[in-house]
């Protein structure tokens, strides 16, 4: 109330300020932890430590894409994280078989089809994605350990892992896949009739469904992408790493829900961006890499993050105007 | 100053401000113990606002609230229960899957010393103030297998049992039949004898003529007014909600009919509805009445296809037709605006122009990718011709008023040039204003071709845009006039007298 009183000097440009802050509060956040930590430690503020920030949070970042689609949808895919670790698997063992391509493209079809099954029975069955993703997860998780033999597989043609080498300036392949997955989706989100789709699904489900949209079939395009998203990730990984181990990618799916939350997409779906998503990704990184820096013991990493996240969801609520409705 | 005259509650000098409105200006009035005061004004003008204030839902940035006499700070709805102020929404707010009683009591439940629920107590309790209201049903009903009507009762008995001094209603006949309306005004005379101070929200003019005492009008947040209910008439308080003379109240399209666009026969639903048939022209407004739960919208809705039939048949522009889904009944040329906005019609989070595309997105995109200008065109030509107030093309509907978001259901479905249009009670909850707009656009939609059939349970609406009303009761069609026959008292008869019949044909 106050904020609003002190403004009223200059309505328009107040009120324009107030609502583009209530929108996208995560861009405060993240500048003012890159403000602590730049005054915390030496290491921080360097070109190096910056780009392997962008990097490290990459992975969560090209999982929380698909999963901004899905969750501005209304539902939620808890599977991401065993999917990248049976693309990341995949494309490892089958390369000396089908070759390094090949394989790849077999890596990015397993996470496509996954996502087609998650969303075909979530979209058929009208059980609750949670649930179904939820055996997705297990499921899924329990394929890799069959085909890794519970063993990580290791490269043996490392020109592999020199992809991940590639940097653009300071900026690696995994992050600019990250970057341009996001303004991709942003763009579908903002100028395609799939992204006007989205949005109106995940809001009123009722409404599109009357409004002739086939909400079945558009449910099951973003749980593709989402898994197709998680098989990129999980390729990418396995390039960085030069192996791909059975326990890859673990947990994940909820640093990946985090990280769309903190951005301010609604868990309930029919609000969010791709913006907020990349917003919330890069805070949640530079928290890690931060608290890292100054030796903070792990379990104190995880107390801070955790609280993080409650305040910048309380954030949302104090700066949104329909608090009190 | 006799005890007739004792103010209840006085609001003085109120004003609330949302971001970018003023929703109440230095709004100053009283309830006196034992009137039916009524609050008037088009949509938008503030009245939700101001109760919602009294209730503890809002808070005033400034002016008080004095309550028998003492300044007040309500601070939740709650907390305005207690003191004796309960405001009973539009929208009903029981928790369905909880019973009469517990609902009653909601937050506020007796417990022992030792916070266990007093079962007894709250059963006995609910059970006097549902009989001092005449109610017949149980304490521990479950609400949710309550009609509407009843469970508006359930709210009332909120009121008889925290002894409510203050009871406010907010358009509580919006879903009431004419016999549970007489009921409902029973009830609140009641209360009013008994010395509650009664606040009345409604745009039914006659409901307010024949139950209030004094009336406020309100306009734009500023109080425009206050009148004894006997001293004035319906024309100066039309002019104070609107600042001007109100044209003739209803359209109807001259008459000017085409060939058949759509017919169904034989349309049965178990449960639902069951043979049902009639046919509708280019041209005509056909009128479905009836009263809720005769199964008019659930007919509706299965020839748009969003509701499946048991058996029956349908004819598109002469030509034999399957029941359609949604997408195809858009693509042949089918609207349906729906009942319930905030349910059916509008995707609340979205803005104005996302929500009239909607229906149409592959007119307004190529390859997929949205048309931005054209879109903004028809947003444009829209708000223009059906005078919509927003901020701009992408903000949220759910902040418009209700007459508001009305005008972008009905943007939405016309804005691809549809052949058939429903409207399935297009006025229901919108002012005056914006309803004599809402019939003069249906006129104009008949004169230029359309087939259109109006659902509504408002007589004179019905009366009043049709050229002919088929009328149903209990799923049935149970009469179709046109011309003289086309009266309230034949309507009246058809839909009685079936029901008088039922009984009968049961046994």
């Amino acid at each position: 109330m106050s904020i609003q009183a002190s403004l009223t000097h200059n309505p328009k440009r107040g009120e324009r300020a107030i609502h583009w802050l209530y929108r996208n509060h995560i861009w405060l956040f993240l500048t003012l932890s890159i403000l602590v930590f730049s005054l915390a430690s030496p290491y921080f503020l360097t070109v190096n430590n910056l780009s392997n920030v962008l990097t490290q949070g990459a992975f969560i970042g090209i999982l929380a894409v698909g999963m901004t689609m899905v969750m501005i949808d209304g539902e939620i895919d808890l599977s991401v994280g065993a999917i990248l670790a049976l693309a990341s698997a995949l494309a490892i063992g089958l390369q000396d078989s089908l070759g390094v391509w090949p394989a790849v493209m077999c890596a990015l079809l397993s996470g496509a089809v996954l996502g087609f099954v998650n969303g075909s029975v979530v979209a058929l069955s009208g059980m609750h994605s949670f649930v179904v993703t939820l055996g997705g997860l297990i499921g899924i998780r329990g394929l890799v350990f069959v085909y890794t033999g519970e063993n990580a597989l290791m490269v043996t043609n490392f020109d592999y892992t020199e992809y991940a080498e590639i940097y653009l300036g300071p900026v690696s392949l995994t992050a600019m896949v990250f970057l341009a997955l996001a303004a991709f989706f942003q763009w579908i989100l903002s100028s395609t009739r799939h992204g006007r789709e989205t949005y109106a699904v995940g809001d009123n489900i009722q409404a599109a469904h009357d409004a002739g949209i086939n909400v079945k079939r558009h449910k099951i395009i973003n749980f593709t992408i989402c898994g197709t998203m998680a098989a990129i990730a999980g390729i990418l990984l396995s390039m960085r790493l030069g192996t791909a181990e059975p326990n890859a990618g673990k947990i994940w799916e909820l640093w990946t829900i985090i990280a769309v939350v903190l951005g301010g997409t609604r868990l309930t779906g029919g609000f969010g961006s791709m913006w907020k998503t990349v917003g919330g990704v890069l805070t949640l990184a530079i928290l890690r890499n931060g608290l890292r820096l100054l030796n903070t013991p792990n379990y104190v990493e995880l107390i801070v993050m955790g609280l993080v996240l409650i305040l910048a969801l309380l954030l949302d609520q104090a700066l949104s105007p329909r608090t009190g409705r | 100053m006799d005890e007739k005259h004792t103010a209840v509650l006085k609001v003085e000098n109120i004003t609330k401000r949302f971001p970018g409105v003023t929703a109440l200006d230095n709004v100053s009035f009283d309830i006196r113990a034992g009137e039916v005061h009524a609050l008037v004004g088009e949509n938008g003008a503030g009245k939700s606002t101001l109760m919602k204030v009294l209730a503890g839902l809002h808070k005033a940035e400034e002016g008080r609230i004095v309550h028998r006499g003492t300044e007040v700070h309500v601070t939740s709805p709650l907390d305005a229960r207690l003191k004796g102020i309960l405001l009973i929404h539009q929208e009903l707010s029981l928790s369905p899957e909880l019973s009469v009683a517990e609902n009653i009591y909601l937050g506020a439940w007796p417990t022992n010393a030792f916070g266990v629920l007093r079962k007894r107590y709250l059963h006995d309790e609910t059970k006097r103030a549902l009989d001092a209201l005449g109610c017949d049903f149980a304490p521990d009903t479950r609400v949710g297998t309550l009609s509407i009507a009843r469970q508006q009762m359930v709210e009332i008995a909120r009121a008889q049992a925290f002894n409510a001094n203050v009871v406010i209603f907010d358009e509580p006949t919006a879903s009431l039949t004419d016999g549970e309306k007489e009921q409902l005004f029973a009830t609140i005379r009641e209360l009013r004898q008994a010395g509650a101070g009664i606040v009345y929200i409604s745009h039914k003019m006659d409901e307010i003529f024949e139950l209030t005492d004094r009336i406020t009008v309100l306009r734009d947040g500023v109080v425009q007014g206050t009148r004894n209910t006997v001293d004035t008439e319906l024309t100066e308080i039309t002019r104070m909600m609107i600042g001007r003379d109100l044209d003739a109240y209803f359209h109807r399209a001259k008459s000017n009919f085409g060939g058949e666009v759509l017919r169904i026969e034989g349309l049965s639903k178990s449960g639902l509805y069951k043979d049902v048939s009639f046919t509708v022209r280019a041209g005509e407004v056909l009128g479905l009445y009836g009263l809720i739960g005769a199964g008019r919208s659930e007919v509706v809705e299965t020839i748009f296809g969003i509701r499946k039939a048991d058996s029956g048949s349908m004819h598109w522009l002469g030509q034999k037709t399957e029941f359609p889904t949604p997408r195809q009944a858009i693509d042949l040329g089918m609207s349906l605006v729906p009942e319930s906005r905030k349910e059916q019609g509008l995707v609340l989070n979205m803005g104005g122009r996302a929500n009239t595309t909607l229906p149409h997105l592959s007119s307004y995109s190529t390859a997929g990718v949205m048309n931005h200008g054209q879109e903004l065109a028809t947003y444009e030509k829209y708000r223009e011709a059906l005078d919509i107030k927003t901020t701009g093309p992408d903000q949220e509907v759910s902040t418009l008023s209700g007459g508001n978001q009305q005008k972008f259901v009905l943007a939405k479905w016309l804005c691809a040039s549809p052949k058939f249009i429903i409207l399935d009670e297009p006025t229901r909850g919108i002012d005056i204003g914006s309803k004599s707009a809402i019939h003069q656009l249906i006129a104009g939609l008949a004169e230029q071709g359309l087939a259109v059939i109006v659902i509504s349970s408002e007589m004179p609406e019905v009366l009043g845009v049709s050229h002919r009303v088929v009328a149903m009761a209990e799923g049935q069609v149970v009469g179709e006039f046109t011309g003289d026959d086309l009266t309230e008292e034949n309507l009246i008869t058809a839909v009685s007298h079936h029901r008088a019949a039922l009984p009968a044909a049961a046994q």
